[in-house]
């Protein structure tokens, strides 16, 4: 179709068809009022203050709503327009509080905006003002209704975009409200404290309690980073006043999370000002920690180290990185104990994720997500098995229901309803443990009904004629008895994944710390490999991690066989590169993983360990006891943290570190992408970055290290990296950069795969057991304490957050 | 109540585009649509408690609470509230203990306030059931309501 030209207020302007007059005048820069417009919203037409003139049209038009037409001539300021606007905020006022003096929103309100702009200082209609009591239930945000001009935008949020469905429109006329079922609080509703509501109201009736008193908007700076929660990433913008984070709100301009964010990233980082902050280093003296200076802490350290070193020999020393450490932090932190002679670095949250692991690299070679978060959103089908997105990375639930509202067929697979069951069309109830027989039967049917894709498996992949041999073994009445779910059902989700141009799976099962899992991950990789979704846009296999950085750290080579970039320690070509680069041998020995030395107990090797931000204590549930006794066995033990924890109090020594929004860095998400997060506020007292941390010691150790900053310790990393060659933080300032990204003129990598596998053909795997893979409930009732495991950090920032007071009953 | 709800169900799919004929059976089954009905309409529908809440207290023809056996609908319109509308409406929350929307204890009126209902001439105007009364004052309203009560309990020859 041809583009349609029209002019608005004098200029020319050329669109594409199906666009809305406001959408128009946007692009020229011309700035139409709205309140119930939302570009993520279908537009509902409510609020007429975007009104427009357009000549020959009797009455005015929503421009929101409106499509720009050939030849149209749009007056977005005309005297009529004006009048008509005029009216629309009077009768507006007419029944609304105006108390600006107090309310949270002045300054960023739109109705007093606009009043402004307009001239509208009071209303010739003297209304009735509502007088409904605030509801200020819960820990999060107060909900003052009397301010409430009834746009609609929180209610398509909450729906369409959350999924949460926490509220809607009540009654009508003058008593018409926005709230809960039942007229009930919010703290009794579904709400999940998403806090889009909040961000996206353009009045003052919904305020983050966070922010009650503590600034006026042009009294705050904004800094952008990175939240530390989970393995999504979300960009946030931190207020800061007087050095201190006041708020928090979701970046709309990046392509991770696009202006959304979850409880987490909206209500989580309050942390940073608990009374619990480790503030100055500490030494334990006779049972007690007494603070000291930095030097003492880090003489004492270099002694002790020394010793060790001498008596037992370097690879008695060891070192523990959590996912939570920046890049800069973890590459470091390698750097150093490697520097000391031995391989014994190990991140011990990423054995959770070991199944989803190693069953990539078994398929394709290479273990990442294998396209963007982003992509889901245009994706035609999408297979969620062994996951509840909308509680593990609510970023992806959102996506998920954007792809369903831009039409593309769900399929759930899971034994209890999900986040994302009432959107499904496919809801696939399935015994407890039959997940992969139910993805062979997927296979089968698609096999049957000749719906695979055969010039992809001609062409990249090998093990065909095995994979279609073992899946043709069980009848579909076989997989209806196993599975529980009848074959019509079967085939209709066969038919809905295959059918689909671009098809994507999304499972956690991977990040449950069993072994079994493996086996689903190798089945899901089959199902994508069959149907030729790998290797292009919005499809493959989504199997995203918990923690922030575990990505980054384990790129970072906080591994004990492998140095950045995953290579090999045992390869003489590597260790030279490195010691050329450091000055330092490298032991050609892989190091012990974490797994292998917290189990060993009293027949322990290691005598000195080096723990980042890690409180294994808690961490591991039944191997506490076992934990404890190896920390105990040690003869020194270093704990850099920013709290107290359990493991700390173990220590020797304490060094105090800075949190998220206290550093500039680097953390790489789950789908690759290396993202810049800046400092916002100083660390308390005398903490300090963990990567200047790290580097301070290196010198009392003997090591020559200068740094001048973090993108120092990037620049470097980069140079020995292949994945990550082409960064650098001037690069990664806006949208960050997915690796791989091997040069400066690079682009980064969105999708995986196009055109080959890293082991070169794709391999289908024979997973013929038809039973031994626990589904997600399953795991969460049986190894409860395992999946804990892999959010232990989090539970340490969280418990120490308002948001701990959040407690989902369980039925949804 | 399940039974009753499992019997209006039986007859639909569970989509959400059938929410509204799924209230107005589930109205028609049990006279009202109690909190517990509407949760059970959300789960069926599958849609959100707070949407299926909305839609029932939007339409004027979903009643959240039990209605009475007789229903008073005392005009509020422009007519009718000029010529007093809101103190007969006044005396009528008296008379029955009632607010507006509200059945009495003995389960005999609910009460409504209603947009105009097309008989100015008469105004204030208020119709109980089918019946129509006009030109009323307080004491007026007052004692045909309880004239209808007498008469009802009576034996319901109205
Ligand atoms: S905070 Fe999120 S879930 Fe709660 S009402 Fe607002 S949009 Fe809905
Ligand atoms: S609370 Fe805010 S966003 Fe929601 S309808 Fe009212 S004005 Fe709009
Ligand atoms: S989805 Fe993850 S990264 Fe985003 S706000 Fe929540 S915890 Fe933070
Ligand atoms: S913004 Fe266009 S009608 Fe509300
Ligand atoms: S205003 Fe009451 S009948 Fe018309």
């Amino acid at each position: 179709m041809s583009a349609i030209e029209l002019t608005i207020d004098g200029k020319k302007i050329e669109v594409e068809p199906g666009t809305t007059i406001l959408e128009a005048a946007r692009q020229l820069g011309i700035d139409i009022p709205t309140f119930c417009y939302d570009p993520e919203l279908p537009s509902n037409g409510a609020c007429r203050i975007c009104v427009v003139e357009v000549e020959k049209a009797r009455a005015l038009v929503a421009s929101c709503v409106a499509p720009a037409g050939s030849d149209m001539v749009v007056h977005t300021a005309s005297e009529r327009v004006i009048n008509a606007r005029r009216a629309i905020l009077s009768l507006l006022v007419a029944n609304h509080p105006l108390d600006c003096i107090t309310c949270e929103k002045t300054g960023e309100c739109k109705l007093q905006d606009y009043c402004y702009r307009y001239g509208v200082a009071d209303s010739e209609f003297s209304g009735e003002v509502k007088e409904l009591s605030d509801d200020d239930s819960n820990a999060f945000f107060v909900r003052d209704m009397n301010k409430c001009i009834l746009c609609g935008i929180c209610v398509g949020k909450c729906q369409d975009v959350i999924g949460a469905g926490a509220i809607d429109f009540t009654k009508r006329g003058f008593v018409a409200n926005v709230g809960p079922a039942f007229e009930d609080s919010i703290e009794d509703s579904t709400c999940v404290f998403c806090g889009l509501c909040i961000d996206s109201c353009p009045v003052g009736a919904l305020i983050p309690k966070y922010s009650l008193g503590k600034g006026r908007p042009w009294e705050i700076t904004k800094t952008r980073a990175v939240c530390p929660y989970c393995s999504i990433g979300c960009n946030v913008n931190l207020h800061v006043k007087a050095n201190e984070v006041i708020g928090v709100t979701p970046v709309e301009t990046n392509p991770v999370n696009r202006g959304h964010l979850c409880i987490k990233g909206k209500f989580g980082w309050d942390y940073l000002k608990s009374g619990d902050r480790l503030t100055r280093p500490l030494i334990k003296s006779n049972g007690v920690f007494l603070e000291v200076s930095w030097e003492e802490a880090l003489a004492l350290i270099a002694d002790n180290i020394d010793e060790v070193k001498t008596r037992y020999g370097s690879d008695a020393i060891m070192g523990l990185c959590s996912p939570k450490t920046t890049n800069e932090e973890s590459y470091l932190f390698q750097k150093l104990i490697r520097s000391l002679g031995t391989n014994n670095v190990d991140s011990y949250t990423r054995h959770c994720h070991a199944p989803a692991v190693d069953g990539m690299m078994e398929a394709f070679g290479s273990a990442a997500m294998t396209n963007s978060i982003e992509e889901l959103s245009d994706t035609g089908a999408i297979l969620v098995v062994a996951a509840d997105p909308a509680e593990s990375h609510p970023v992806i639930s959102y996506r998920v229901r954007e792809a369903v509202r831009n039409g593309a067929q769900l399929i759930v697979a899971d034994p209890e309803p999900i986040g994302l069951t009432d959107l499904a069309q496919h809801y696939l109830p399935l015994y407890e443990g039959s997940a992969v027989a139910l993805v062979n039967a997927m296979a089968y049917i698609i096999i049957e009904e000749g719906l695979q894709d055969q010039a992809f498996i001609d062409k990249r992949t090998e093990g065909y004629a095995a994979f279609k041999a073992a899946v043709s073994k069980y009848s579909i009445q076989d997989a209806a008895e196993v599975t529980g779910i009848g074959e019509e059902e079967l085939r209709s989700a066969a038919r809905a994944y295959a059918g689909a141009e671009k098809a994507a799976i999304i499972s956690t099962v991977g990040a449950n710390y069993s072994a079994a899992g493996g086996g689903l991950v190798l089945a899901l990789a089959n199902l994508a490999l069959l149907t030729g979704n790998l290797g292009k846009e919005s499809a493959g296999l989504y199997l995203p991690y918990g923690e922030n950085n575990l990505q980054g750290v384990s790129d970072m080579g906080a591994l004990p066989a492998v140095l950045s970039g995953y290579q090999l320690v045992k390869e003489k070509a590597v260790r030279d590169k490195f010691s050329r680069s450091w000055k330092t041998e490298i032991n050609q020995n892989a190091g012990l993983s974490a797994a292998e030395v917290f189990t060993s107990g009293e027949n322990s090797a290691i005598k000195a360990l080096y723990i980042l931000d890690e409180n294994p204590v808690t961490c591991i549930g039944e191997e506490n006891v076992e934990t404890v006794q190896f920390l105990a066995n040690l003869d020194f033990l270093i704990v850099q943290d920013i709290f107290m924890t359990e493991t700390a109090a173990l220590a020797d020594v304490i060094l105090p570190a800075a949190a998220f929004a206290e550093q500039e860095g680097t953390y790489t998400n789950t789908e690759r992408r290396v993202q810049l997060t800046r400092q916002a506020v100083n660390p308390p007292g005398e903490a300090f970055p963990g990567w200047a941390i790290i580097a301070e010691l290196a010198g009392w150790l003997g090591f020559e290290w200068i740094y001048d900053g973090p993108s120092d310790v990037f620049d470097e990393m980069t140079s020995l990296t292949p994945q990550y060659a082409g960064m650098s933080y001037e690069r990664l300032k806006t949208r960050g950069l997915q690796w791989p990204c091997p040069s400066e003129d690079h682009p980064g990598t969105a999708v995986l795969y196009e055109g080959r596998f890293s082991r070169g053909l794709g391999l289908f795997t024979v997973v013929d057991d038809q039973t031994a893979v626990p589904s997600r409930t399953e795991i969460s009732v049986s190894s409860a304490a395992a999946y804990h495991a892999c959010q232990c950090q989090s539970d340490s920032m969280s418990k120490r957050s308002v948001i701990n007071n959040f407690k989902r009953d369980s039925g949804r | 109540m399940e039974e009753q709800l499992n019997s209006v169900f039986a007859s639909y799919q569970g989509e959400k585009s059938e929410l509204i004929p799924v209230l107005q059976d589930v109205q028609e089954e049990l006279g009202y649509l109690p909190e517990e009905a509407i949760r059970e309409v959300a789960r069926f529908v599958r849609l959100p408690e707070a949407k299926v809440f909305g839609v029932a207290t939007f339409y004027a023809r979903f009643h959240l609470h039990p209605r009475g056996e007789h229903i008073i609908r005392l005009c509020c319109g422009t007519a009718c509230h000029v010529r007093g509308a809101s103190k007969v409406a006044d005396r009528v929350k008296d008379v029955l203990s009632v607010g507006v929307g509200e059945t009495t204890e003995d389960m005999k009126f609910t009460y409504e306030e209603v947009a105009c209902i097309g008989a100015c001439g008469l105004a204030p105007v208020m119709t109980i059931d089918d019946k129509t009364f006009g030109k009323l004052d307080p004491d007026k309203t007052e004692k045909t309501i309880k004239k209808f009560g007498e008469d009802s309990s009576e034996g319901g020859e109205a």
